[in-house]
């Protein structure tokens, strides 16, 4: 744990993430428009709305997979509005998907291991002589992503399993702590309780203030279940149709009158 | 429909379902008899074999043709391998770098380039005559070097397609390289060389030579053995490096999700590239070497059946797997260059039949391929983290993150 706590670089001042005033269009559909938010370092918020609301388009378009057509987002400083994915990865965003997205092939340490690709040097020719440089920087990773696996909760008889072999639970896991692999600053989970049962809910609740506590991590979920959204979330952001309907602390956004008809609909 | 048949089909599922879990028990009882430098001791053991393996025949005969043939396929089937099987970009242009690597060798190792006087490391006729005329080992070198440039310009314009369509990009470009070497002796370099010698082909190349060793001739087919034998081990430790390594991993992780993978911070570009590269080196490699062996680089060699040919090995072999990759060069080579002519030609003759063996070699690697992906689609010797990539589909959503990844 505290191998994992020393690793994280200490969180800027000002704000972790702004987003400033952005849309994405496809097309002609607006997906996302004009949204904007700022999330303070070392905090644990949410992004909610209906299905479609463009919450996943704009997880996407922080991690580069998407360009905005327009607005800016900023990572502490730095703008990375047009970044690279690898690139954005590299400056400390890491993600998880709404469906599991491991890579089948590979055993729970390896994909780990990918997580950790930012973070290492070795080239192509690196690769093929194998320096002392390199070996070491192999088995560092190695050891590194086992720590992580074993700090979210992997038992390490399990671990040299394919991922495709492990349980829902598991690859849940495992997808944080490849995560985590990178080092990252903002955490962007989507949807991570989605198909867990309300203890594993809660416990990975539990998860996410320890894990902002041990590495001061910024943490952006979007997330359906609004019992880990009110328990959990400092400030949360709504959106539907695209837009920005409300935001607020999570006491707040539930009294809102526009938030309750978004998710319940128009009282007559 | 009748009564007997809807009981027999599970009763008879069930008997497979336990055969294969006794044979699985008793792999893993063989596994856990065997001392643990068991998997090095049969390396080992083939290595020597490997290098011994001259001396069983005559210096010159038909079966040391055949190996020798399918020891630079399987190189050319361990490079194509880094493409297909690691990286999963479907290739169906390999026969580029087979081209590209062989006029590597006309162009650096012949009279072909009459104008120019170069000579390094050579000796007897080719340190005389007019042309360039390297040395082998640098002629291998710069046969590296362009397939891995030519490699990586082939995939420049992949970069932004998936699955299919890569292969058609890949295939146009196998075919312009095809036809490049057709029309080349109509673009003129000036003082009257050309860029190839088309259907004529560049012969009288300079057979490799080496201090110490001397000339190689094709009385004496052991040094050749030899040198690809030795390239082969260079082109398997390499692969075998490159599979648990940083880039490795990268590779197959972009072929099992790119989106997942380019969000966890590999770059997409690079990483395709530098397989295309290195696929390419090893295709030119092999290409050079066959050049010198059948003394002549000839636009007619490269077709676009030898790039199916190639990717056959790899998939019969097993996707992705380096020992499947070699096993499956080496199985197709011999059958092309020894069961079929040599053993099986006359067989149709003997049965009163009208053709020969060698005239349905085509339908025979289609059979064979048919019938491996019928009983064993994972390949011969399958990668340990198999996946069918040529049957996988493209989730809908993802073609759209497609804008993020090219360049």
């Amino acid at each position: 744990m505290s191998a994992v706590a020393t690793d994280s670089p200490s969180a800027p001042a000002t704000a972790a993430l702004s987003v400033e005033r952005v849309s994405k269009v496809f097309g002609g559909l607006v997906a996302v428009n004009d949204v904007s938010l700022e999330v303070p370092p070392a905090s644990i918020v949410s992004l909610i709305g209906p299905n479609g609301a463009g919450k996943t388009t704009l997880f996407n378009m922080l991690t580069g997979l998407y360009k905005p057509t327009t607005g800016r987002i900023l990572l502490g400083q730095r703008d990375i509005t047009r970044m690279r994915p690898d690139r954005i990865t590299g400056l400390g965003v890491a993600r998880t998907f709404q469906n599991i997205r491991l890579f089948g092939a590979m055993t729970a340490t390896e994909n780990v291991m990918i997580g950790r690709h930012s973070r290492m040097r070795a080239g192509l020719v690196g690769s093929i002589f194998r320096p002392p440089r390199v070996r070491r920087e192999e088995r560092e990773a190695r050891e590194r992503a086992r720590e992580l696996l074993e700090y979210v909760g992997l038992r390490p008889n399990i671990m040299d399993q394919l991922s495709t072999q492990l349980s829902y639970g598991d690859q849940r896991r495992v997808e944080i702590a490849r995560a985590l692999a990178s080092n990252p600053t903002l955490l962007l989970l989507d949807e991570p309780t989605a198909g867990m049962n309300p203890q594993e809910s809660s416990a990975l609740t539990d998860f996410m203030r320890k894990l902002r506590d041990d590495l001061q991590l910024t943490i952006l979920l979007i997330e359906h279940d609004m019992k880990v959204v009110m328990g959990v979330s400092e400030r949360v952001w709504v959106l539907d149709h695209g837009e920005k309907i409300s935001e607020g602390e999570p006491g707040q956004v539930r009294e809102d009158p526009r938030v309750i008809e978004a998710y319940l609909g128009k009282q007559n | 429909m009748s009564a007997p048949e809807t009981t027999d089909r599970p009763s008879q599922a069930e008997a497979f379902g336990e055969l294969r879990a006794l044979t699985r028990e008793w792999r893993a009882a063989i596994d856990r008899r065997l001392p643990p430098w068991w998997s090095r001791g049969v390396a080992g053991a083939l290595l020597v074999i490997g290098i011994l393996l001259p001396f069983l025949f005559p210096t010159n005969n038909g079966f040391m043709n055949a190996t020798i043939i399918a020891l630079a396929f399987a190189v050319m089937s361990l490079g194509l391998n880094v493409v297909v099987g690691f990286a999963g970009l479907l290739d169906l242009g390999y026969v580029a770098f087979y081209a590209i690597g062989a006029y590597s060798l006309g162009w650096f190792g012949s009279d072909f380039f009459f104008k120019a006087h170069l000579h390094i490391g050579v000796h007897g006729v080719a340190a005389t005559e007019a042309g360039i005329h390297l040395n082998f080992i640098l002629i291998l070198i710069c046969a590296a070097i362009i397939c891995g440039i030519a490699g990586m310009i082939i995939g420049l314009p992949t970069l932004r397609l998936r699955g299919d369509y890569i292969a058609i990009v890949t295939l146009a470009f196998g075919e312009i390289i095809g036809v490049l070497a057709v029309n080349g002796q109509s673009v003129s370099l000036g003082g009257g060389q050309t860029l190839t010698a088309g259907n004529l082909g560049i012969s009288a190349v300079d057979a490799p030579y080496f201090p110490g060793i001397g000339q190689f001739d094709l009385l004496n087919l052991r040094p050749w053995y030899w040198l690809i034998f030795a390239i082969l081990l260079v082109v398997v430790g390499v692969n075998l490096r490159l599979r648990d390594s940083r880039l490795g991993r990268a590779w197959i992780a972009l072929r099992e999700d790119e989106v997942a993978a380019v969000s966890m911070g590999i770059p997409s570009v690079r990483t395709k590239l530098s397989a295309y590269a290195i696929g390419a080196m090893f295709g030119g490699m092999s290409g050079a070497f066959l050049g010198a062996y059948y003394t002549t680089v000839n636009a007619g060699q490269f077709q676009f059946g030898f790039s199916i040919f190639i990717l056959a090995m790899v998939i019969i072999g097993g996707l992705g797997s380096i020992w499947g990759a070699l096993l499956g060069g080496l199985l197709l080579g011999y059958i092309n260059n020894w069961l079929i002519p040599d053993v099986l030609n006359n067989v149709p003759s003997k049965l009163g039949l009208n053709f020969s063996m060698t005239e349905i070699e085509y339908g025979i690697f289609g059979f064979l391929l048919v019938l491996v992906m019928l009983l064993r689609p994972q390949g011969l010797i399958p990668e340990r983290r198999r996946k069918l990539e040529l049957t996988s589909e493209i989730a809908p959503e993802d073609a759209q993150l497609v804008e993020s990844t090219a360049p």
